[in-house]
């Protein structure tokens, strides 16, 4: 029998290292997924991705060039009279399976997520692989129910699209893009971002695996060249982009005169407004999820901060308290809450911005003091105080663990400045007054208005911006338009 | 000698569980030679009166789920039932002069028919509720509510095809179920139960019935618990029965007369507004100021 | 004055402590922690003295087998007056403290001055802590300073004895009534004088209602108890009791509190479980984590 007589336990208890033990296999050299079959770039063209944690090459990727848009778009093309003639309730069939399948293969892609594009494990795996078989498994439902969400209208696919997403939610872009195309019987090419093709490839195979007729979805990766020889392809229907405001302007040009479909999703400079009589414990988390979830790469982070004056204070001693328990570190780490900067260059963008911010006089609050990891691309959660409407981190969108506050005296002026942005994605309030949610909601110029929350997302609930954050929704019934041509049912002669 | 077999013991499906009926009665099942094949449980009121309260109770739970966790569950019903499809169309086929060929395709519809209610919980309150443009500082909207239990009388044929469409409409809504199987072809019901609880149905969310129709219908029109009666195929004379009786206690009541085509028709029996005669639109009002 | 509570994100919040993986030698160190910070409780009708002379044996000595580094014992034994003088005598020698229940508990139904009769007995009785009841029905019913003035009274009535303030979560029902009652009982605790860290605690729940400790509720009154050591400098104690039968449990309590109060309040002097099942589980956890072996129910002694 042993006792311990010595009866003070030591004060710090810190957590071991829980990796994410689970081995995912990556082929070495990742070849393009057109007509059903995986095939060599005729580009003859490769380039690396890397693990953004750790620097190390993970593959190679193929590049595709104008031959393979060319036949990607062809194939997709060729497959399109089957597809779209299809009853809706077998195009239905083919998207519950690959929702299923994405199920069953969860933890391979959470893991390959992680890896490729240095979001936490936590969230690939609770968050993106979840929120991705969801969103097949809400538009596969909408597939043989199209007639009921166009009141008046007959409804036909609009064609062949060409659907390009970003590097923040690789699979979960690539879920939002396909399902409700799919769903309406159109087909597309799918062209994921430089850095993060692989959980794109993989979910090729899962579409190989179940048996998707060949051409009906397909996955041209490459660089920023690929995605505009695609956008401008005279074979394309419509074009899905989802990535910064400024390539979106490139697109708007570019498809300028030729009758194509275009929804853009750009970029946001979220304002997440607190008022005093706000539940402020919860508002304070609903401030790390806004900017702090993904790394803040997120485009409808909640990226501007606007607290009531007279509880500024206490917000901001709330927040670093708060900032205190992210842990930054492997994405790998069950324990991570924040992970790698997805790339050299973002980071340097990164970077710049905080830079930019101490120099025009804003005040850096940085909680956490602990050495980086010398490999890999890091950057330590923060947030300015003394931020003015004027500054640069006030008006650009920084797509990093940076926050900017400022403040505000009364809902008029906390509507103005909220409004004060050439982007309008999403924003958040925080106040106890029902009342006084709907009026402000009502007045903010953004596309999504999260009301005592930050970062929700569903299948069933359409997103997407106001002004010069973009047009068009995904997700819910209104994230079917995009992808349906529309005849009016000719009406009866008075 | 060939091998002597175990032969399956038919029984109700009532919260999660099959018990005997409690009135000790069962009728006898023959087949199209005219052989006895089985022995089914012949449900009485009290049966009824104990899926009721089942139902009842699992009410709060299955109306508080997401209508993404119903759609998947309704989703793994047809998964399940189509990995039993042989059994199926034979247990069809018994009583039914039928073709391999057609009782087969009954069974296909009906796994098609589940994915089709599967696709609907997460969507209809987008069809069918909606925002109010009212005059002054308030949003107003309707929303679509699920009302409690419903009894679902199904078809005497298809006895499959119209016992899941019964049951698929006001369940995918957040309803719990009573549902009385076709009396003249029992057998799909009296399995049927097996595809429910295998598919992470939570107890007493889908009962189900086997018996005589007209026996229990007085007591499915008067049972004061139930809110709505879903009747396919009733005749005149029930229909009357039935619509008196909900007027003790106000229950919606929808009839529904469909030939066997009509059945496999997904725009007639599998649209938004089978669901919407099982759900409740409340509209809420809230004032807009700072 | 009612500070607005948000439901639907505390409940986020404190799911999210369920997501952290303890393993290894953090899961050691925890369980050790976890096992130091218990109050081992009998509150039964039934209770005689030998059933607490066996309680506090088990308090003092969890486990006959061998295990590098020795266990602690835990950290109090908790039960109703009429058995303090047995526990004490029981207990004599060792670091495991005497908390008696009083005022009326659970109910509370009684006049005021029995229950506070209730504790000077106890504390005559030599009760190291006092776990006392709020007036609920005085709560619900708004007479808050009622609530509070009682609150005061107790704690003279204490002396040198540690107050644990119950505020029986179950029965207010909402998160906002639990932080308004947290609020008050501090407050009311600090009239009756000054607070040295750890000499008082608000907890859950009696364990004789249900729910009782849950990790939402606990985290509003971590919250609480947050709020007044940034105001004051004081840290005031939290026991979460009843409804805490696993280890795991009792791990992602731990983690609740090391990220929304601090390291500080890592320790028996300000934190305390008020179970009894979760002592075999967590010695199930540390003698699996040392042998490698599952262990079987029959291992560990009953208390």
């Amino acid at each position: 029998m042993s006792i311990d007589t010595q009866q003070e336990t030591p004060g710090e208890w810190e957590y071991s290292p829980a990796p994410e033990r689970t081995q995912v296999s990556i082929e070495p050299k990742n070849k393009l997924f057109i007509g059903g079959k995986f095939v060599s770039p005729k580009s003859r063209s490769w380039f690396v991705t890397l693990n953004p944690a750790t620097e190390e090459k993970l593959a190679d990727i193929a590049c595709g060039g104008k031959a393979d848009v060319n036949a990607a778009v062809l194939a997709a093309k060729k497959a399109l009279p089957k597809w779209s003639k299809l009853d809706g309730s077998v195009r239905a069939k083919y998207l519950y399976r690959i929702a299923r399948r994405i199920q069953e293969r969860a933890r391979e892609f959470a893991i390959l997520e992680t890896m490729d594009g240095g979001k936490p494990i936590k969230e690939s795996r609770d968050i993106d692989i979840p929120l991705a078989a969801q969103h097949f498994f809400y538009y596969a439902g909408w597939a043989d129910k199209l007639e009921y969400a166009f009141a008046g209208c007959t409804v036909s696919p609009v064609g062949v699209c060409a659907q390009i997403i970003p590097w923040n939610f690789p699979l979960l872009m690539a879920a939002w893009k396909l399902a409700p195309a799919l769903a309406c019987g159109n087909t597309c090419i799918l062209k994921p971002a430089e850095t993060t093709s692989l959980t794109a490839l993989r979910l090729a195979e899962v579409i190989q695996e179940i048996g998707l007729p060949e051409g009906v979805a397909n996955i041209v990766t490459g660089a920023g060249n690929t995605g505009r020889l695609l956008a401008e392809h005279s074979g394309v229907n419509k074009v899905a982009f989802t990535g910064s405001t400024e390539v979106g302007k490139l697109l708007m040009r570019g498809t300028a005169g030729t009758g194509k479909k275009l929804t853009l999703e750009l970029g946001g400079k979220g304002a997440n407004i607190i008022f005093a009589d706000a539940a402020i414990d919860q508002a304070v988390e609903g401030i790390i999820s806004g900017i702090y979830f993904n790394q803040g790469h997120v485009c409808c982070a909640g990226s501007r901060l606007l607290v009531e004056e007279s509880i500024l204070d206490e917000v901001v001693q709330k927040l670093t308290h708060r900032l205190r328990s992210l842990r930054v570190g492997d994405p790998l780490d069950k324990n991570t809450d924040l992970g790698a900067i997805n790339s050299q260059s973002q980071l340097e963008i990164v970077q710049q911005y905080v830079r930019a911010g101490v120099d025009e006089g804003a005040q850096l609050h940085e909680v956490h003091q602990e050495r980086l990891p010398s490999k890999g691309y890091w950057c330590h959660p923060c947030f300015f105080t003394d931020v003015q409407p004027s500054h640069t981190i006030a008006r650009e969108e920084i797509f990093g663990p940076v926050l900017s506050i400022m403040t505000f005296r009364t809902p008029q002026e906390a509507i103005m400045r909220a409004n004060d942005s050439p982007y309008g994605l999403a924003a958040g309030i925080w106040t106890d007054k029902g009342s006084k949610i709907f009026e402000i909601a009502k007045e903010l110029e953004a596309g999504v208005i999260w009301c005592n929350t930050y970062n929700k997302f569903d299948p069933a609930s359409p997103f997407g911006g106001f002004k010069e954050s973009g047009f068009g929704r995904e997700g819910g019934m209104q994230g079917l338009r995009p992808y349906v041509r529309l005849q009016k049912v000719r009406g009866s002669a008075s | 000698m060939a091998r002597l077999t175990v032969p399956k013991t038919y029984k109700l499906y009532i919260n999660g569980k099959f018990p005997r009926t409690e009135s000790g009665r069962s009728i006898a099942v023959e087949n199209l030679r005219g052989e006895t094949v089985a022995h089914i449980c012949h449900g009485s009121r009290k049966d009824f009166r104990d899926a009721v309260e089942a139902a009842d109770k699992a009410f709060t739970s299955w109306s508080g789920i997401s209508g993404y966790l119903r759609g998947q569950i309704i989703y793994r019903m047809a998964e399940m039932l189509e990995s039993r499809c042989e059994e199926f169309a034979s247990a069809i086929q018994v009583t039914q002069s039928m073709t391999a060929n057609s009782a087969r395709k009954e069974v296909d519809a009906s796994v098609d028919r589940l994915v089709r209610f599967a696709g609907w919980t997460d969507k209809y309150q987008q069809v069918i509720g909606c925002a109010n443009p009212v005059a002054g500082s308030y949003y107003n909207f309707t929303i679509p509510q699920p009302q409690g239990v419903v009894v679902a009388i199904a078809p005497k044929t298809p006895s499959l095809l119209g016992l899941i469409s019964c049951i698929g409409a006001p369940l995918c809504s957040g309803n719990t179920i009573v549902a009385i199987g076709s009396d003249l072809h029992p057998m799909s019901t009296a399995i049927f139960g097996e595809v429910c609880q295998t598919s992470d149905v939570p107890s007493g969310v889908i009962n189900l019935i086997t018996g005589l129709q007209q026996e229990l219908i007085e007591h499915i029109a008067t049972h004061r618990q139930v809110t709505g009666i879903y009747a396919a195929n009733i005749s005149q004379k029930n229909r009357i029965l039935i619509e008196e009786g909900a007027a003790d206690s106000v229950k919606r009541v929808h009839c529904v007369t469909a030939d066997d085509d009509a059945w496999y028709d997904n725009s007639q029996m599998a649209s938004p507004w089978e669901v919407e005669p099982f759900v409740e639109m409340k509209t809420i009002w809230h004032p807009s100021a700072c | 004055m009612r500070i607005p509570v948000d439901t639907v994100m505390v409940e986020e919040r404190a799911s999210s402590f369920t997501c952290r993986s303890i393993k290894t030698e953090s899961k050691q160190q925890g369980l050790r922690l976890v096992l130091s910070m218990i109050d081992l409780t009998t509150l039964e009708g039934k209770d005689t003295p030998e059933k607490v002379r066996s309680l506090c044996a088990k308090a003092m000595f969890p486990w006959e087998g061998e295990i590098e580094p020795p266990l602690p014992s835990v950290a109090a034994v908790c039960v109703y007056p009429n058995l303090v003088r047995v526990a004490k005598l029981a207990l004599e020698g060792s670091t495991v403290a005497v908390a008696s229940v009083a005022t009326g508990f659970p109910s509370g139904q009684y006049p005021l001055d029995i229950r506070i009769n209730d504790v000077t007995d106890a504390v005559k009785a030599g009760a190291d802590e006092i776990d006392m009841v709020i007036n609920r029905g005085a709560f619900l019913s708004g007479s808050f300073d009622e609530v509070a003035e009682e609150i005061t009274r107790v704690r003279e009535a204490c002396g040198n004895a540690h107050l644990k303030i119950i505020l029986e979560t179950g029965e207010l029902e909402t998160l906002e009534n639990i932080r308004v009652a947290s609020d008050l009982a501090i407050l009311a605790a600090a009239k009756a004088g000054p607070i040295q860290d750890g000499e008082v605690f608000i907890k859950t729940s009696t364990g004789k209602v249900s729910p009782a400790a849950t990790m939402p509720v606990t985290l509003v009154m971590l919250d609480a108890i947050r709020e007044y050591y940034d105001k004051t400098g004081i840290r005031i104690g939290m026991k979460p009791a009843g409804g805490i039968r696993t280890a795991k449990q009792a791990l992602h309590y731990l983690v609740m509190v090391k990220e929304t109060l601090g390291n500080a309040w890592l320790n028996k002097s300000l934190f305390r479980f008020g179970a009894s099942s979760l002592t075999n589980d967590v010695l199930r956890q540390l003698v699996r984590q040392q042998t490698g072996r599952y262990t079987a129910s029959y291992d560990f002694s009953e208390a």
